[in-house]
Parts: structure tokens; sequence; C-alpha cells
């Protein structure tokens, strides 16, 4: 019995030992299968097609062609590859502009003959209807419908993923958009982060260190939605007042606030790095001549590089993961951003501003799983730098 | 050997980059701290206004623009209870099977690897996939177990590394000594480890239910309610919770004017919540330090 | 001549006084050992002569240490000047995680020599002087862990001496080295000798007497004789002396 309560526990230990990785394992196969949907999706709306004129050769066009032809940035066939004619957009809401209403019945059951005709008479015209409406062999011809392609998804400039015909899934400007902001973020905290963790280490006296270690756990501790709050009723009024901004929601306000997020990470595992830097090497600088000061940038700090660099890494980690606070204060312009004080959007703020609102099941709601991917695999990534990191580490010490 | 010539004034000279050098650590550990009391400073002078009775016990009215804030603070305790039963067992059990029975190689290095990774997985992928799995594919709808679920989830690497780090400070000794009067591993385990290893996990847990409790993006999805002014009544029902309603309260509130004292006052209430736990965390840290001296 | 000269000195971590009343005067150029049981004080002697104590919180020193006849805890002494003129080595061999080449110029660099033409002799005579020459001048570059113990020794060794001090103090140099390596540093230790004053702390007495001209011999917190070694080795004054010498605790 007693033998049986072992095997028992042991076995009820070792599958709660597994229970991190098989989360892992999980998150992966849902995002996944979440986010993979999205290329299975067709480029214009689902159920809608686009009609053209049966002399129109143009056959197909990408996603960012037919936003740019229903924003009427594009104009002319020609530009597309068809012959020199000015192009026409129709949409159902135009409708009246060209029918009556008695002309499309009562129940509208005439509408899809008035549309054959209305496109037939218009050489230049595109018609985005719902497939239902035109009836077989009307004589049309149709863009051809092609699947949302990872070319499209991944090296698109543009989001815009509540665009009709055809959204717009590039995910590069909140690439962009999360690194840029990341990136400033870490130069704020990297300074102030090493300092702090010098101080801590290596300056101050115990006492001082038993005030500010716990000052540093407090600001890790605060709630991301509380910096977010604090940035967006201090520092963005401020930045728009500093720097004479349109509105002051920008990447360096978003910057600003990571870079108190980020700092406790820093100079908790910088400091552990120095502290743990051996009392020998220090006393055999001192021995030689050096100031506390030749000490520690000559001797301390290269011997403590590696953990001081997965402190900054894991920083990073933490900034670009945020969600919250980003969102509250980066103003979230989906734009490739040119300058920190312009606003911009990152990838977890997206998510969690659209989700909320896109259907599920869609290729919106997809797409937004396909960004947890890709920020899943981003977070990955800097976690195995850090382990590489603190492995050779571990390595050389032994 | 001939004595080398050293320079004349470099002794004064690196003297006097040290003193700058220090004074420059010390301004800038100074800057920080003045930061951690501003943001503090801020939202309790400014909370402080909004926090009476009827704002803690009553629930929001007139579309959020009066009355109090209970539902999102019993909303929030909740979620801590519940994440509290998701994740300290399963994560007390994990810290245990690595630090006492798992064989020391590639399995532990595994684990640790894939808790580290899990522990850096950001808010919103687990607010994602918490959706994905508890919310849609276990059909738990927008509800308490599902917040739960996911925020436990989120809190698990925590919870693992600190049972282990406060398992692997037992000397070995100590485990042999209780082995060798003829207990089995299970005993010595269940009444001399974890007993001794108790104040170190307890005040990890602690903490653990800090973070927790300010976490917005992972029940974005899964459980928190724009408006929820009555109690739940079951696992199933959704809940409000103070950080999502600061959110929403802040960013995108009908009526500025009124509502502003309302974010401040929830601000001041989730941040003493935090406050209040990292203090009962040192304290109780200092108590169980000063037992094991008396003893 | 005398070149350290220790006057009535009482050392204190906190309340506990660590050193008794102890005056010795160290001869120059000549070896000093100081010998004694495990806690007994004869490290943190040493390492009050370069105040490498400074750096123990809680510290406090009376009395008066000289060198070349000057008090080095006067005010106006600093420390950095006064490490320069008194180099250390440890127990444990601990160079920096450079290379062969940055560990011997480091001492010469802190202080403020550029000259790279210059530093490089020296980095050469202190490695010929450590008689590690031959083993690493075709890897100067290489990382200094890349030696055996024994050689990461002679490389503290050397990087002491390449700063030129006119002490050398070493707090058991060979304790953590095999006795081949042993031999080489006591070896070095002769050669030294005529050079620099070498005041030595060790646990192993043949070493202390095939080394040292002068031994010492410390006992709780006191120095309890200070002959020449043949003197303490052969006829010691007191009875401590002789059970501590035979054997009979320690």
């Amino acid at each position: 019995m007693k033998r049986f309560l072992e095997k028992a526990v042991k076995w009820i230990l070792t599958g709660s030992g597994f229970v991190t990785s098989a989360v892992i394992l999980l998150i992966i196969a849902f995002l996944f299968t979440g986010g993979a949907g999205l290329f299975g999706e067709s480029v214009v709306e689902e159920g809608y097609v686009l009609a053209l004129n049966e002399d129109n050769p143009v056959r197909s066009m990408t996603a960012a062609e037919i936003k740019a032809v229903f924003d009427e940035d594009i104009v002319n066939w020609k530009e597309l590859g068809g012959p020199d004619l000015q192009i026409k957009t129709f949409r159902l809401e135009d409708a009246d502009e060209y029918f009556t209403e008695e002309s499309l019945g009562p129940q509208y059951e005439y509408a899809g003959a008035a549309i054959v005709s209305l496109v037939k008479s218009h050489p230049g015209m595109v018609a985005f209807v719902p497939e239902s409406l035109i009836p077989e062999n009307s004589g049309l011809n149709f863009i051809e419908d092609k699947n949302i392609s990872p070319g499209e998804v991944l090296g698109g400039t543009e989001w815009f993923p509540t665009a009709a015909p055809a959204p717009l899934f590039g995910v590069l400007p909140l690439l962009a958009g999360t690194l840029w902001v990341s990136l400033f973020a870490i130069l704020f905290a990297l300074p102030f982060g090493i300092s702090i963790a010098v101080y801590m280490s290596e300056v101050a006296s115990e006492r001082v260190r038993g005030f500010l270690k716990p000052v540093i756990e407090l600001l890790n501790g605060i709630p991301s939605v509380v910096y977010g709050f604090f940035g967006l009723i201090v520092i963005v009024p401020m930045l728009q007042q500093v720097f004479g901004l349109p509105v002051g929601e920008s990447g360096l306000a978003g910057s600003l606030v990571l870079a108190i997020m980020a700092l406790p990470t820093i100079v908790t595992v910088a400091e552990d790095a120095m502290r743990s830097c051996p009392r020998t090497l220090r006393e055999a600088s001192l021995a030689l001549g050096a100031t506390k000061w030749q000490t520690i940038y000559k001797v301390v700090i290269p011997s403590s590089m590696s953990g001081i660099a997965s402190g900054v890494v894991l920083g990073i980690g933490r900034a670009v993961g945020e969600t919250m606070a980003v969102l509250m204060v980066t103003g979230n312009a989906a734009v490739i951003p040119t300058s920190i004080l312009e606003p911009l959007r990152t990838i977890p703020a997206t998510i969690a501003a659209e989700l909320g609102e896109a259907p599920a099941g869609g290729a919106h709601y997809q797409s937004l799983f396909l960004l947890g991917v890709i920020l899943f695999f981003i977070t990955f990534f800097i976690n195995m730098c850090v382990e590489c990191i603190s492995s050779r580490n571990r390595s050389k010490n032994s | 050997m001939e004595r080398p010539s050293y320079p004349q004034g470099c002794s004064v000279r690196k003297r006097r980059a040290q003193t700058f050098a220090f004074a420059a650590f010390r301004t800038l550990s100074l800057l920080i701290v003045l930061i951690l009391f501003a943001i503090l400073g801020f939202i309790v002078v400014k909370g402080a206004g909004a926090i009476n009775w009827d704002f803690l016990t009553k629930a929001p009215a007139d579309g959020m623009t009066s009355g109090g804030i209970f539902p999102a603070i019993a909303g929030t305790l909740l979620l801590m209870l519940g994440s509290a039963i998701v994740a300290f067992p399963v994560g007390i059990m994990s810290g245990i099977y690595m630090n006492e029975y798992a064989s020391k190689g590639w399995v532990v290095k595994f684990i640790r690897l894939m808790t580290n990774n899990l522990s850096g997985v950001p808010s919103i992928v687990f607010g994602l996939f918490g959706m994905a799995l508890f919310v849609k594919y276990l059909g738990f709808g927008d509800s308490i177990l599902a917040g739960s679920l996911t925020l436990g989830l989120l809190s698990l690497p925590l919870v693992i590394r600190t049972t282990e780090e406060a398992l692997k400070d037992i000397p070995d000794g100590i485990r042999e000594g209780s082995l060798a009067l003829g207990a089995t591993k299970l005993q010595t385990i269940w009444k001399v480890v974890l007993p001794m290893g108790m104040p170190r996990i307890i005040t990890g847990l602690i903490l653990s239910l800090g973070r927790v409790s300010g976490e917005t993006a992972p029940i974005l999805f899964t459980c928190a309610a724009y408006f929820f002014p009555q109690l739940p009544t079951s696992i199933f029902d959704q809940c409000m919770a103070l950080p999502y309603h600061l959110y929403v309260i802040s960013t995108s509130g009908t009526d500025i004017e009124a509502q502003q004292p309302i974010a401040y006052g929830t601000a001041l209430v989730l941040v003493a919540i935090v406050l209040i736990i990292n203090l009962l965390a040192s304290l109780l840290r200092k108590y169980f330090e000063n037992r094991l001296k008396t003893h | 001549m005398e070149k350290i000269e220790a006057r009535n000195v009482d050392f204190y971590y906190g309340n506990f006084q660590a050193l008794k009343h102890i005056s010795m005067d160290i001869p120059q150029n000549k070896v000093v050992a100081f010998i004694g049981p495990s806690g007994c004080g004869k490290s943190t002697f040493l390492r009050l002569f370069n105040r490498m104590n400074d750096l123990v919180p809680g510290a406090r020193l009376t009395g008066e240490i000289l060198i070349d006849g000057k008090n080095i805890y006067a005010p106006e002494v600093q420390v950095d000047e006064l490490r320069k003129e008194v180099g250390m080595v440890f127990q444990r061999p601990n160079p920096f995680p450079k290379s062969i080449f940055e560990n011997v110029a480091y001492g010469l660099k802190v202080n403020g020599i550029k000259d790279k033409e210059f530093i490089a002799h020296r980095v050469e005579e202190s490695l010929k002087g450590a008689a590690l020459w031959n083993e690493v001048k075709d890897k100067l570059g290489a990382s200094a862990y890349a030696l055996s113990g024994g050689q990461q020794q002679r490389l503290c060794i050397a990087r002491a001496m390449a700063v030129s001090p006119s002490v050398l103090l070493m707090d058991e140099p060979a304790s953590a080295l095999d006795p081949i390596s042993t031999a080489k540093i006591e070896e070095l230790i002769c050669e030294m000798r005529n050079q620099v004053t070498v005041v030595i702390v060790t646990h192993n007495m043949q070493q202390a007497s095939r080394v040292s001209d002068k031994t010492a011999f410390f006992y709780m917190g006191e120095m309890i004789e200070y002959d020449d070694t043949k003197v303490i080795f052969t006829n010691p004054h007191k009875e401590a002396t002789q059970n501590y010498i035979t054997g009979r605790f320690g």
C-alpha cells in the first residue's frame, strides 16, 4: 500500500513537471491553427466577387491593388496591365446612383440582372457585389479568386484589416512599430539599468541597497495598466507640450513607459551577475593599485558581461511583449514609423485592440492569431538567446 | 628591473574619475527612486479623493460615470483566488518534481528551458491562447473559469521557480538524515523538506498573486466584463476586474470629466493591492527569518 | 635597514579583536614568513600592509604601520599609491578573465602608463622574472584561464611584479598547487630576494624554512615569536612555537 502510494505520487509529480512543456505545445498548436487559416481565406471578402466588363482582359489583382482601385489611388486599367481605360468602381452602396428602387424590384430580385447590364454597358467598370446576386452565364469576367499569400502578409506594408473589398494584412508596420518602440525603450533603460545595478552591487552601502531593492521590486510589481494610465495622464500631455506635437500619443511615450517597465528586469539580472563576480578578482585588481571604479569597469563589468547581456535581452523581451501600457500611450497608428515622435502601433497592442471586434473565424480574427504566432516566436527566440548566453556562462565558470 | 616612471597626476585623475562616476550612479539611482515615488505619489494624491466607503462597496452607476467599483474589486479577488487554485498545486508539484525526483540531466534542463520560455511568453499571447482553448474550444465562454485558467497558466512558471529555489537551498544532509531513519522518500518530502521550504514558497506564492492581480491582457478576451454590476453567481459568469476597469474608463470613457476621479480611484485601489501584497511578502520573509534565528 | 615597521598594532573586526599589540620590523629585501594555525591572524596582519582590510566593513585599526618610515594609515595616504608600492599574490590563482598579456599589463595601465612599447617590454620582463615566458611567449593573446593552476599563479606573480613594487605580500601562494608547481614558486621567491621585500604567509612549515630569512609565529591574534628562521625551527624560545613546529597542535 505504502509502496503503491509512493509510486502514484511520483507519477503525479512527474506529470505536473511536464505541464509547462505541454502548455507551450498547446500554445503553439492553438495559435498556429488559428493563424494558419488566414492563408486559406480569399483575398476578396468571403461571398463577394469583383465583376468586370467582358472586354476587360485584367484577371488578377493583389489585395493592395484592389484597395488602391477602390480608394481611387489607381484610376486607369493601364496601371494594372489592362487597356487605357478609366476605372469606374461600383459597390452596392452606390446602387441608387444608377438605379431606381423600382428597377431593382421590391425584394431586389432584379438587382443581379441590373448590375450585369450596368457592368456590360461600362467597359471600365469593376463591381464589388455578392456572388449570389450574379446569375450564372452572365457573360461577365471576374477577378480570379486567390488565397491570401504569406508574402503579402509578411512583406506587406499596410495593415488595414477592415478594408472592403480586400482587407490588407501587411504585418511590417506592426513589426516595425514593435521593434522601434522596444529599441528606444532599451536605449533609455540601458544606461539607467546598468548604473543602478553597478551602484547597488558595488557602491551602495548595505543599508542603501536594502532600500533600493524593494524600490526596484515595486517598480516591477506595478501593473502595466497603471503604467499606461500614468503615461496617458502625465507623460503624453507632457511630450505634446515639450515637442509641440499634434498628439502626444507617440512612440516616444511608449518607449518611456516601457523603459521604466523593463528597468527592474535589467537591474535585477545585471546586479545578480555583478555580485557573483568573485571577490578574489576584485582584490587582485585593487592590489595592483586600481581604484574601485577602474576595478568595476575593467574587471567586474567585463567578467559579468554575459549576465548583463541576459538582463538586457530579457528586458527587450519584456518590452516587445508588453501590451496594455503601449496600447494606451502609443496612439496606435498602423504605419511604418519614420520618427519616434509619431504615433505607432505594436503587435501586442493590435491584438488587444482588435480581437474584440474581429468576427470569430474570419480573416481578421485569423490574422490576429498570426500576429500572436509572430510575437510568440520573437519572444521564444529572445528567450533562447538568454538561455544560450547564460548556459555558455555556466560552462565557462565551471 | 627598472622602475616604471608613473605619470604625474594620474592618481589624482583616476580618483576624480571615480568620484564623478559614482556620483553619476548615485544620481541615476536616486532618479529612479524619485520616478517610483512620483508615480505612486501621483496616484495616491489624485486617487485618495475618490476613495470612500461607497466607492469601495457600490456598483458603478449612470453609465459608469458615478458609483463605486465593488464588482471590479470582487472580480479581481475572485480571479486571484481562481488562478491560485489552478497554479499553486500544479506549480508546487512541478517544483518538487524538478528538485526531488527528476534525475539531473537533460530532463531537468528541458523542463527548465520550457518553464523559462513560458515565463517569457507575452501576456497577450496567453490571452489569445486562453480564448482559443478555454473560451472557444472547451466552450467555457467568457467566464471566471476561463480567466482563472489563463491567469493560472501565466503564473505557473513563477510558482515553479519559487518552489524549486526554496527546495534547492535545503541541504541534502537533512534529506539523508530522514532517509537514514527509515523514512520513505515521500515521507521525507512531506514531513521534512516541504515544511522547511514552506516559508519561501509561501512568500513566492503571495508575490505571484500580486502579479496576477494587475494583469489585463490575459483576461481581455477570456473573462473581463465591461459592465457587470452584480456579483457573479457561478464560475461560468463573466466578472469585472480592476485593471480592465481602469483601462476602459481611462481610454474609452463617455464622460471624461466625471470618469477621471473614478479612474484615479481605481488605479489607487489596484496599486494598494500590489503594495499590500509586496508588504505582506516582505513581512512574512522577515517573520520566517526571525523564527529561524530564534529556534 | 627596516622596510616595514609595525608599532603596537591592534586590529578589530567589529567587536572581535583579531590582532593584539603586534610590533615587528621587517628588513628590506629579505623574505619573512608568517606561520601559525588557521585563524591565528597571520593573513589579517599581512593584509594590513597594503590596506586590503579597508574593504571589510567594521574593521578598525589602532597603532601604526610604517613603510619606508611613513605611516601608511595616515589620512593623506592614498591607497592606490600605496598598493603600487606593495604588491600582493593571493591564496588561489586569480587571473582576470583576459589574455595573458592583458593580465600582466593591467597594473601598468590602471596606473596611467600608455607607452605600448614600454608595456610590451615590461610584460616580457615580468613573465621572464616569473619563469613563465618560455611557456607562454607564443600565446600571449590566449586567455589566462587556458593556463594550468601553477602557471596561473606564476602569472599572478608576474602581474604583481610588473608594477615593480618594493614589497610583495604572498598569502599562502602555493596552498592550492601541486608539489611541482609549489617548488617552482619557492624557487621564484628565492630569486626575488634582493629585489623586493617578500612577506609570505604559509601553512607549510617546510616551505617557511626553505624560503624565508626570518619567521614569525602567530597564535590567537598574538605574535608569539619572531626571529631568524634558523632559530625558530631549531631552537625556539617559546614553548608554543616549539609545540607548533613539532606538530603537537595546529
